[in-house]
């Protein structure tokens, strides 16, 4: 198994999917990321992280109906799997953790 | 309804699906599909077909990329023993199919191996020269008060070529060969014509051709040595240790200072011996003309440049070069240029070339020609297999479920097509070595170009030129039979392929046909040309004549020599042949303007010479015999002479008699003959002629001979010869060989005409034969249907080859007329005394190609026809 390392892009693509429960697919990730982030999210991008996400199990697709508006083709849902899910529990612990630690003079001022 | 949405680009998702993994294809396809549609409604079609192929590419990542799969190949591998397998019981089961595809392939693979053959010979001419990339013939072309020659010459002056490595930067060296060294080499107790050029002492050094004995830097330094090759040297010697020997050359002395290994085959340069070029400056010291810069008819210069020198940065220094001199000459320029070695064979056709070529032109049209027949072959295996495919399609359907992969069905068809090609490569090759002789034949300057000989590369290309074929024949083929649908196959739902393009096909065949039918008819009327032409009343009889080239000889020596035999009717004396392309003028003045002058074409002959080539008279008698020596005073003139001077009101009687100037000589017309053919048969130039009188100095001697053995009287004559020339080889032919040696070309056109025609034809009616074996099998129920209600044989026949009958006739009046006019209209018009075309030769053609394509159709038809209807509609 590869890393349990989440990557800042990552994350957010697993947050998105947490978001977007049973409608999470890769164009709706996409539009979602765009909505939250306001930088673009190419689709290219996107479906490589995924890949990879698939590839440390942390998430799990499944083929969804056909619909007219893809051409007649099935969309991949995705789910975060359980390790998707410790991975990002452990990755907010770990900067709170570090949130907690700073005092708090030193961020004023920003 | 509603508007088809636009699609995204076919090519690009064709794309995606070849390098793309199979688990991520559909989502990925599906996600395309729907930015596409977004961004159609956003930004436009243009640029959402845009982005769409963009992110095709841009998703070319090793991550979707389909891992070959290895098994597959390997499965593939495993299965080419059966597929070989199959194909072969293909091949036997269906032994009409093969043997036509086997028969066509490789009739048109004949030709193509031909064109390799050629290609291959063309293509190694002077590479053996160590530096052949840096060597370049140095090229000119005139100008002269303005009027510039259309194309370059080979040769340029002798000062450019021994003055350029001093004026122009880049040249290291420069080989010089000028023409004029051919003669007899003499030794004491023998003489041998040589063929040979004058060259200077860098020959050895820009040409790679191997000096035996000798110092190549020195032995064609000094006035008066020679150069040998091996054969030359051992002819004249019987031995090539001939270094330091002397022989005599016009009356010179010459020393062998090298003796070289024979130029190679595939040498443009051809020669026996080579002479010190430095000679000239002794022989020719008077020669003012030898040095001049607009002398450039007779010196072929090859020029060695320096290392990383190109020609095109060549050029503007050889342009300065050529600025500086033309002050030497009055109102001329003279344009240089660099041609590459590898080139002179195969490049532009220029003039004065050194030895024969075989250009572009020429070149280009053979692989045009072999181009479009093999490719019409291809397109008939493909059209014949498709039309098979009926038969077939459950044959793949099984396959398919069984669990053949698509690839595995297109090896498959490929498998058999290869074979199939390799089969007719068999075929083409005992092809190839029956027409090469003829092909060699066919033009005396071929015979000395190619060689055409089978080595094992040529065999190695020949065997990869076949599988190329048979993989291009094969693979439409093998697409469609890999498309088939199993389930719709063994269901037998099969539309089968070949009902498409079943228009396509036909305007194919009419195309093909016509083709046929213009072929053979230009080839018959060409024929008949040819026939007409040699066969054309000159005006003067050639029956039983033979001509001997007197090379030098006393023609009276050899006359009284021939008069001893009894076969030997009559002997005369010629300066050229008429009749077969020899030409020579001289100026003659108007006798009724002295100002009016004009070259007329003239023969020198003795007094038997009209005699016995039966001349007719018009007026006055014949040359009245002279001593050798004697002024020459009588000249005979044709009647185009008499009209072209108007001499004596153009009534023969009257002109003889009369005195014209000719060659600065006062003559007296004693006789006038009927015009005749001076020149060739099919040229007008040589209308005006005269004959004058010469009985010592002829080239030819014209022997008449009553034979019944021919062969034999001919050996005769052959030794009398020996006896008196033992140097030159006898060159005699009939008068009738000579013509017909004339018209040659017009041979060679039917040769290749005929070939070709037959190629076309073939190849047509294969086509024809697959269309027609097609439509019949698909029409089997029909007409069983029809049988069984009644219908006769013969109007079942009708029935089904109507449509082809209609397509014929369709192709034969496209070609007729087309053919008609071409000739009637554009060729025939521009050659002098042309046979009129005849009714004869523009159907004969068009009947026996139609009488071969109903023959086909209708055995085909027949057997359909007479089909027991029972056998056909149990199978349902």
């Amino acid at each position: 198994m590869k890393g349990t390392n989440l990557g800042e892009f990552e994350e957010l693509v697993l947050l998105t999917i947490a978001l977007l429960m049973e409608d999470a697919y890769s164009v709706a990730i996409c539009d979602e990321l765009e909505r939250v982030t306001g930088r673009s999210a190419k689709l290219g991008v996107v479906h490589a992280v995924l890949n990879r996400l698939e590839e440390k199990e942390m998430v799990e697709s499944r083929l969804g109906e056909a619909t007219k508006t893809r051409g007649g083709k099935r969309k991949r849902f995705y789910q975060i799997s359980n390790t998707g899910k410790a991975a990002l529990i452990r990755s907010k612990e770990m900067r709170e953790e570090l949130w907690n630690r700073i005092p708090s003079l030193t961020l004023k001022g920003i | 309804m509603e508007k088809k949405l636009p699609n995204p680009p076919k090519w690009a998702e064709r794309f995606l699906c070849w390098y793309c993994k199979a688990e991520l294809l559909e989502d990925l396809q599906g996600d395309l599909n729907e930015y596409f549609y977004r961004n159609l409604k956003n930004k436009g079609e243009r640029r959402a077909r845009f982005i769409y192929v963009l992110d095709v590419f841009k998703f070319f990542r090793l991550y979707t990329l389909r891992i070959p799969n290895l098994l597959n190949l390997f499965i593939n591998f495993i299965m080419l023993g059966s597929y070989i397998k199959t194909s072969r019981r293909n091949l036997v089961r269906n032994k009409l199919f093969s043997g036509i595809n086997i028969f066509g392939l490789g009739v048109s693979m004949s030709v193509g191996l031909l064109m390799i053959a050629m290609l291959v010979d063309v293509f190694s001419y002077d590479r053996f020269h160590t530096e052949h990339h840096r060597i370049y013939r140095l090229i000119s072309r005139l100008e002269q008060n303005g009027n510039v020659n259309s194309s370059f010459f080979a040769t340029s002056s002798m000062k450019a070529g021994l003055s350029i490595k001093e004026s122009v930067s880049g040249v290291q060296d420069v080989a010089l060969l000028r023409n004029g060294f051919s003669g007899d080499i003499e030794l004491t107790e023998k003489k041998l014509p040589l063929a040979g050029y004058w060259a200077n002492d860098s020959f050895f050094n820009v040409f790679s051709f191997d000096l035996i004995q000798g110092n190549p830097a020195t032995a064609l330094k000094n006035p008066f040595q020679l150069v040998l090759t091996e054969s030359s040297a051992f002819k004249l010697f019987g031995t090539t240790e001939a270094l330091g020997k002397t022989v005599v050359r016009d009356e010179r002395q010459y020393e062998v200072t090298g003796i070289m290994k024979d130029p190679p085959v595939f040498s443009h340069l051809k020669f026996d011996m080579l002479g010190s070029l430095s000679s000239l400056e002794v022989l020719e010291q008077d020669n003012l003309d030898l040095m001049k810069w607009d002398n450039i008819w007779n010196t072929w210069s090859y020029v060695l440049l320096d290392e990383g020198m190109e020609r095109t940065t060549m050029k503007a220094s050889l342009d300065q070069f050529s600025a500086s001199e033309d002050r030497t000459v009055e109102n001329t320029h003279v344009e240089l240029d660099l041609q590459p070695l590898d080139e002179i064979m195969t490049g532009e056709n220029l003039a004065n070339q050194i030895g024969p070529t075989l250009g572009k032109t020429l070149l280009r049209i053979f692989i045009a020609l072999t181009i479009v027949l093999i490719l019409s072959a291809c397109f008939n295996y493909t059209n014949l297999s498709v039309a098979r495919s009926l038969s077939r399609t459950k044959e793949v359907g099984i396959r398919k479920t069984i669990g053949a992969f698509k690839s595995q069905i297109i090896g498959q068809f490929i498998i058999e097509s290869v074979i199939i090609s390799l089969l007719a490569l068999v075929l083409s090759l005992g092809l190839f070595m029956l027409i090469r002789p003829h092909f060699l034949s066919m033009e005396s300057s071929l015979q000395q170009l190619l060689r055409l000989e089978l080595s094992a590369g040529l065999v190695l290309c020949f065997l990869g030129f076949s599988i190329l074929i048979g993989i291009l024949a094969g693979l439409i083929p093998a697409i469609s039979f890999s498309r088939i649908n199993a389930v719709n196959a063994v269901k037998n739902l099969m539309a089968s392929p070949a009902l498409k393009g079943i228009s396509l096909r036909k305007g194919l065949t009419v195309f093909q046909y016509s083709i046929s039918i213009i072929a053979i008819t230009a080839t018959l009327i060409i024929f008949k040309q040819y026939k007409h032409f040699i066969h054309y009343d000159l005006g003067f009889s050639t029956e039983n004549i033979l001509n001997i080239k007197l090379q030098g000889n006393d023609p009276n020596l050899l006359r009284n020599e021939l008069n001893e035999l009894t076969e030997v009717q009559d002997v005369s004396q010629s300066m050229l042949i008429s009749g077969i392309g020899h030409y020579s003028g001289v100026l003659m003045i108007n006798p009724n303007d002295p100002l009016d002058s004009a070259y007329v074409y003239y023969n020198s002959v003795d007094e038997n010479y009209l005699a016995m080539h039966s001349h007719r008279f018009v007026a006055g008698n014949n040359f009245n015999p002279k001593f050798v020596d004697s002024l020459e005073t009588e000249v005979i003139v044709n009647e185009e002479v008499l009209k072209r001077f108007n001499i004596a009101g153009q009534q023969a009687s009257n002109a003889v008699g009369q005195v014209v100037k000719v060659d600065g000589k006062d003559l007296a017309i004693v006789g006038v003959v009927e015009n005749f053919e001076y020149g060739k048969a099919n040229n007008q130039t040589g209308k005006e002629v005269i004959l004058r009188y010469s009985n010592h100095n002829a080239n030819y001697l014209n022997v008449k001979i009553q034979s019944e053995d021919l062969p034999a009287t001919y050996a005769k004559l052959e030794s009398i010869w020996k006896k008196l020339d033992p140097v030159h080889p006898f060159e005699a032919q009939f008068y009738s060989q000579q013509i017909q040696d004339g018209f040659k070309g017009l041979e060679a056109s039917v040769k290749v005409g005929g070939f070709l025609s037959i190629l076309v034809i073939c190849i047509a009616s294969i086509g024809l034969l697959g269309m027609v074996v097609f439509t019949t099998e698909l029409r089997i129920k029909e007409v069983s249907v029809r049988k069984v209600l009644g219908s006769s044989e013969l109007s079942l026949l009708a029935l089904l080859s109507r449509g082809f009958l209609v397509l014929l006739m369709i192709s034969a009046l496209i070609a007729i007329p087309t053919t008609y006019l071409f000739f009637a209209k554009i060729l025939l018009p521009q050659i002098p005394n042309s046979l009129p075309l005849q009714l004869q030769e523009m159907v004969l053609g068009s009947f026996a190609v139609l009488l071969l394509a109903l023959l086909m159709i209708g055995s085909q038809t027949l057997k359909v026809a007479r089909t027991n209807p029972a056998e056909v509609l149990n199978r349902e």
